[in-house]
Order: C-alpha cells, then sequence, then structure tokens
C-alpha cells in the first residue's frame, strides 16, 4: 500500500511503501530506488511490516535538496521512524541503502535490532575497484547489475518505452533519482564510513549474489571485518539485484536470520 | 561588429582507426595516444597561430578549459594566456574561461586572473564556465548534485574579492576564508568583462540578465541550430526589459575560407571531418552525467552537444550538409561574408567567436584561411551594429602605459624596450 506522510513538519513529504504487520521491518532502497512492483518486500510483509520509504528526491518523495550527505540522511531516517511512532526496528539495506544502513546502525546503535546488508555500497578497496554506474548505458548497467543479463528480468530492466512521452517521464524521473545519489556515491562510493562502522552493534547478515559485477563479493569480507556481531551469505545464480534474481531464497535468509 | 580568434587546441595526430577503436575522446581516452614530442610542436604551431591573429587585427584571442582529452589541450587556459600576453600587443585575451566549481579554494582563479589582466595590460576578458560534464563530474570528480550551487558560490567568492577594497571574510557552504585580500588585484576598474559560456542551459541566461554579464554559446552545430538558443536568451532579455544589445551575445561559428567554394571544400573537408567523428568522439557514458543539467533544462528539450543523440544528428553527414545545416561556414569569400552576415543579423550577435583551426588542419591551412577572413570577410562586417555600444570588451592601458617585453636577443640589455644604464654599466647592483 503506498501512502504520503508529511514528516519533521513538513519538511519533507514521503511517499511510502507500507505493507503487512508485526514487528517493523524498514527497508532503504539503492540508487535506482523502488522499482514499484518489489515482491520480495510483498513476501516479508507475511510476517513483518514492512516501511519502504522512497528517499527524499525519489518519486512523489519531496525535499531532496535537504538530504545532502550521511548526517542528513540518517537524521531523514530517524525522524520518520520518530513520526511513524517506532523506537526501533530491524533495517535491510541494499547497495546505497545499504550504505545508508550502516551509517546508521553505527550512528544509533539503539535503534537498530538486526541489521541485513545486501551488496552495500560504503567501501573502497584500492585493489576492487567498483565500476562506474554513473558511466554506464543500460545494456552495460544490465550486464554489471544481473547474474543473467539475458534474463526476462534483466531484459525487462533494459527496455525503454516506446512512448516518446514516457520516455521523456522516465529520463526525468531516472536523472533525479540519480542526481540524488551523486550525493552519497559520486565519483567514489566512500563517504567514511569504515571510521565508522565499528560502532554497530545489531547482529548483521551480509547478503551477496555470488556473481555481482558492480560491488564484488570480495567486499563482504571487508563489510565481515569492520563490523563485530555480523555473518555473511552468497547466493548462488544471482547478481547485485539478489533480491529480484533469487527472491524465495532470499527471503527466506533474511527471514530466518530476522526471527532467529 | 567584434571578432574572437578561438583556439580548441585539438591533438591532430589522432590515428584514423580511433573512433572504431576507443570509445571516447575524452575522459578515458589511452594516453598513449598522446606524443609529448609532438605535443611540444603543437603548443607552440598554436600560440604562432594566435599571435599572427592578433598581427592579423583580430579583436580578441579566445582560449577554454578542458581536461583528460585530446579536444582541446588546454587545462589551464590560463597558461596560453600568459604566453600570448607577452607576444602579443593589440588583441584582448579572451580567456573562455576557468570553471570556477573546480578550484579550491576558488580565490586561485581569482588570482591568476588579476596577474593576467596585470601582466597583459587590462586586456583580459574573464570566462566563467560551469564545464562540460566530461570535465567537471567525470575529469574533476564534482558531485552533480552541487556542482551549480558550487559554481554561484565561487561567482560570488571572485567578483567580491575583485571588487572589495578591504579583507574581509567568507563563510560560504564549499569554501569558508578567514582572510580575503586579492593581491594582486585586476587592473580593470571594477573587474574584467565577464563573459558566461554556456553550451544552452536555461538558467544561465537568467544568471547573465540578471549581472550584465555576456553570454557566449558555444556550439558546434551552428548558427542555424543555435538560433533557438539565441531566441532563448533574447526572450528573457526582453522579459527582464533588459537591453538588446547585440554585443551581449557572443557566438562561437565554425569558419573556413578558400579562394573559391570548391577550393574550401577540397582544402578543409577532411579537418571537419577529423573534428566531427574524431574530436567530438565522446562516449555516451560521460556525455551528460546525471543531475548535470538541470530539470528545466532537459524538460525544455535542449539537447546536449556530445553523446549518442548528439553523434546521431551528424551520423553521416557530407560536407554539403555541414554547410547546409549551418554547422560550417565556408566557401569563398564573398559566400562566407554573405552567410556570416545572414547569421549575425539574425542571432543578434555582436560577438563572434571564429572557429577556424579545427581538428587535423595544418599550419598553412590555418594561415590561409585567418588570412583570407581577416582580410576579405571581417572588414565587411565591421559595420554591423555600429549604433550600439560595446559594453563587455576591455579597457587595456593606452600605448604608452603599457611594458614593452624585452628583445629575445641574449646580447641585449633592454627593459622594457629602453636601453637600462644601470643594469648594464657599472652601477650594476652588488649581489
Amino acid at each position: 500500500m503506498r501512502a504520503q506522510h508529511q514528516i519533521g513538519g513538513g519538511r519533507w513529504q514521503v511517499e511510502l511503501e507500507l505493507c503487512g504487520s508485526g514487528d517493523p521491518l524498514l527497508y532503504l532502497h539503492g540508487a535506482g530506488g523502488l522499482l514499484g512492483v518489489d515482491p520480495f518486500l510483498a513476501e516479508l510483509s507475511k510476517d513483518f511490516k514492512v516501511i519502504a520509504p522512497h528517499l527524499p528526491g525519489y518519486g512523489e518523495s519531496t525535499g531532496g535538496e535537504l538530504v545532502e550527505d550521511v548526517v542528513d540522511a540518517c537524521l531523514f531516517y530517524h525522524q520518520l521512524l520518530d513520526d511513524l511512532g517506532i523506537a526501533s526496528t530491524n533495517v535491510i539495506g541494499h547497495s546505497m541503502g545499504g550504505m545508508l544502513a550502516a551509517e546508521l546502525a553505527a550512528l544509533d546503535v539503539h535503534r537498530v535490532k538486526k541489521l541485513v546488508l545486501v551488496s552495500p555500497a560504503g567501501f573502497w578497496l584500492e585493489q576492487h575497484p567498483i565500476p562506474d554506474p554513473f558511466a554506464m548505458d543500460l545494456p552495460e548497467l544490465a550486464a554489471h547489475l544481473f547474474h543473467d543479463p539475458k534474463s526476462p528480468l534483466a531484459q525487462m530492466f533494459t527496455t525503454i518505452p516506446s512512448d516518446p512521452q514516457q520516455l521523456a517521464d522516465m529520463y526525468v524521473e531516472r536523472t533525479k533519482r540519480l542526481t540524488q545519489a551523486s550525493r552519497f556515491l559520486w565519483p567514489i562510493p566512500d563517504r567514511g564510513l569504515k571510521k565508522r562502522a565499528w560502532r554497530i552493534a545489531a547482529p548483521t547478515l551480509l547478503v551477496w549474489g555470488e556473481s555481482d559485477r558492480l560491488i564484488p563479493p570480495v567486499y563482504a569480507g571487508e563489510f565481515a571485518s569492520r563490523i563485530r556481531n555480523c555473518r555473511s551469505v552468497t547466493i548462488k545464480h544471482a547478481g547485485h539485484m539478489v533480491m529480484y534474481e533469487q527472491p524465495e531464497e532470499f527471503v527466506r535468509i533474511v527471514r530466518d536470520f530476522l526471527k532467529g | 561588429m567584434k571578432f574572437t580568434w578561438f583556439h580548441l587546441m585539438p591533438y591532430r595526430f589522432l590515428p584514423d582507426d580511433f573512433k572504431d577503436k576507443y570509445r571516447s575522446v575524452w575522459v578515458d581516452i589511452p594516453r598513449h595516444l598522446y606524443d609529448p614530442r609532438l605535443g611540444h610542436q603543437l603548443y607552440n604551431e598554436y600560440l604562432d597561430q594566435l599571435e599572427f591573429a592578433d598581427r592579423m587585427g583580430f579583436d580578441g584571442l579566445g582560449v577554454n578549459e578542458h581536461h583528460q582529452n585530446a579536444y582541446g589541450l588546454m587545462p589551464s587556459p590560463n597558461i596560453m594566456a600568459a604566453a600570448l600576453a607577452r607576444r602579443t600587443r593589440r588583441a584582448n585575451l579572451v580567456v573562455l574561461g576557468n570553471s570556477i566549481a573546480l578550484y579550491h579554494p576558488p580565490i586561485r582563479v581569482a588570482e591568476e586572473f588579476a596577474m593576467l589582466d596585470v601582466l597583459s595590460g587590462g586586456r583580459l576578458v574573464a570566462g566563467f564556465p560551469v564545464g562540460t560534464s566530461m570535465d567537471t563530474n567525470f575529469c574533476y570528480g564534482e558531485v552533480p548534485a552541487t556542482l551549480r550551487e558550487k559554481y554561484h558560490e565561487a561567482h560570488d567568492l571572485i567578483v567580491k574579492a575583485w571588487t572589495e577594497e578591504r579583507v574581509f571574510a567568507f563563510n560560504g557552504k564549499f569554501t569558508k576564508l578567514r582572510y580575503v585580500n586579492l593581491w594582486p588585484k585586476p587592473l580593470q576598474r571594477p573587474h574584467p568583462p565577464i563573459w558566461i559560456p554556456g553550451g544552452g542551459s536555461l538558467e544561465t541566461w537568467d544568471f547573465c540578465a540578471d549581472h550584465g554579464y555576456q553570454y557566449s554559446f558555444l556550439s558546434y552545430f551552428g548558427y542555424k541550430a543555435g538560433k533557438k538558443v539565441a531566441d532563448g536568451y533574447w526572450g528573457v532579455m526582453a522579459k527582464k526589459n533588459k537591453p538588446l544589445n547585440p554585443y551581449s551575445l557572443g557566438f562561437a561559428q565554425v569558419v573556413a575560407v578558400a579562394e573559391t567554394d570548391q577550393q574550401a571544400e577540397r582544402d578543409y573537408s577532411p579537418h571537419m571531418d577529423y573534428f566531427y567523428n574524431r574530436c567530438l568522439h565522446v562516449y555516451d557514458g560521460f556525455a551528460d552525467a546525471p543531475g548535470y543539467r538541470t530539470l528545466t533544462t532537459i524538460k525544455a528539450g535542449f539537447l546536449g552537444q556530445v553523446g549518442a543523440r548528439a553523434a546521431l544528428r551528424r551520423e553521416g553527414l557530407k560536407w554539403k550538409d555541414f554547410l547546409d545545416g549551418g554547422y560550417v561556414i565556408a566557401g569563398s569569400p564573398r559566400t562566407v561574408r554573405d552567410r556570416l552576415r545572414d547569421a549575425l543579423t539574425s542571432l543578434n550577435c555582436g560577438h563572434l567567436m571564429v572557429l577556424i583551426q579545427l581538428g587535423s588542419m595544418p599550419p598553412e591551412l590555418v594561415r590561409k584561411s585567418t588570412e583570407l577572413f581577416a582580410r576579405e570577410v571581417m572588414p565587411f562586417l565591421r559595420d554591423l551594429w555600429n549604433e550600439w555600444e560595446d559594453k563587455w570588451s576591455p579597457h587595456p592601458l593606452t600605448e604608452n602605459e603599457r611594458a614593452i617585453p624585452a628583445s629575445l636577443d641574449d646580447s641585449s640589455t633592454e627593459t622594457n624596450g629602453r636601453y637600462n644604464s644601470a643594469l648594464a654599466g657599472e652601477n650594476r647592483p652588488a649581489k
């Protein structure tokens, strides 16, 4: 169910995907944003109250100019949780969202119960430079994001609308999203998390697609070595978009971790 | 009507199969393609051309800033302007310009421009471009979301540093300085004329109109495509009740002059091809970082100048198409004269940036085209806009006030062109 919420006394008008009931589960999307149809969230909502906000600057969420850096983003999520009356929550973050989820968990150890980082950004290893997603056309991007770039899922991702108006709208929305993402990821997706990750106290699960060609699985080791209470899972036949590519296995692993 | 001889300083020696073999002339172009020994020849060849243009009576000599590319070899145009300041006498130094968002602190630009203005005796035009996406976002790592904000802050700081007589503190978002105190300060008061080179962003028109700066539209699609942008700019000026003074619009146009129209095609066609197909061969992923252009500009349907869509517009174009489309104005002096008069009149443009050296064009052709333009074209267009005052050209020192560089002869003991007995004779100061 999609809802609009005023957050922070009207500083932000936030578009939220809200579904299910139970323990709260905050989902922080990656640079591409929520797709709108995100089956793995629907599946998780059978056990959790899923809260998936569109980051300000994405979709209908306003106030992107107030979220300029990691601290701003964390304060925004705090305010969102305050306004929704949620004292502490499980958090899942994917890619850029994983970076922000880790920052949130480091800045306030009491707010995050359990943390799931899915192919998170945030570190930079000189021996394993992350390719530049901002300089890629769609087919090239798909080749980096998906285990099988020829799969129907990847094909859907790379298909552009033939209607010129739809195409223009898509281009404008994509520009909006990536402009906002550039604040956290451009030109190197490292905003100093390595200095703060030691603070993360929440039990943490790292999930990586085995053939992630955007942020290679070698980065899991870097996260695991810097987060105290952390374990790592690799999913086969999946790339950077692991929760779309292997939704059943992904949901099972995440549910077991959060319930366990 | 004023004319600036504008140099891009391309690398002339890209291989024939460049476009097929490499994805981009900018950002990640392989370094082995650059030979510094040839580069040495090129810089000197290009400076010779600019110096020649000075002697031929052009009003300005134009240089600009680009990074990591074979399209234009001037990461620092200020270095070129410094070289020209010593070896030219008359023409203005049109530096279009420094990408001010890239410098920390941007006071560096205020300083270097002040140095150039003082060194050249007040001949500087100061250009403040945002810079291309390739240069700013990809080569210099600027975050697209904040590039324009940073640009505006840098502009405010530089202009204040030029004009404020007292030491001041600057508390910007990107730059914080406790003591701003420009030494040296520019020679021209209150500051050198400011020209804003743009590629068609709507916000730039408002910025120029509000500050009274000259707007220079730098495009390689020529005057026909440029008409839409010029009209947009004049529309903004009219709406803001600003005078529609032609000198407040600069426009870059590729021009090639030969003895006849046929000769022009024979001479220049291969070099146009080199320019459009090698110098502008920019990988689409580097052409336009998300957020580089504002949503307002994107929604208004203004296309970028490089990248896949721009390349598509030029795909398969032949010499005749380049002429018919207005990309290039070329031919006999009479043809060029007539075409240019139409173009300048239709754009309402008083400052033409003439692009004569283009792509792989060798020095002898550059010289011929420059000379023919200066002798057979320029004088016939001078009368344009006589009724308007040019408020955007520099105010240099008079001839009498100017220092004269010493001759290059080693045995000479002249300074400032005058015999200096103190340095030459017995009275040489002890070391």
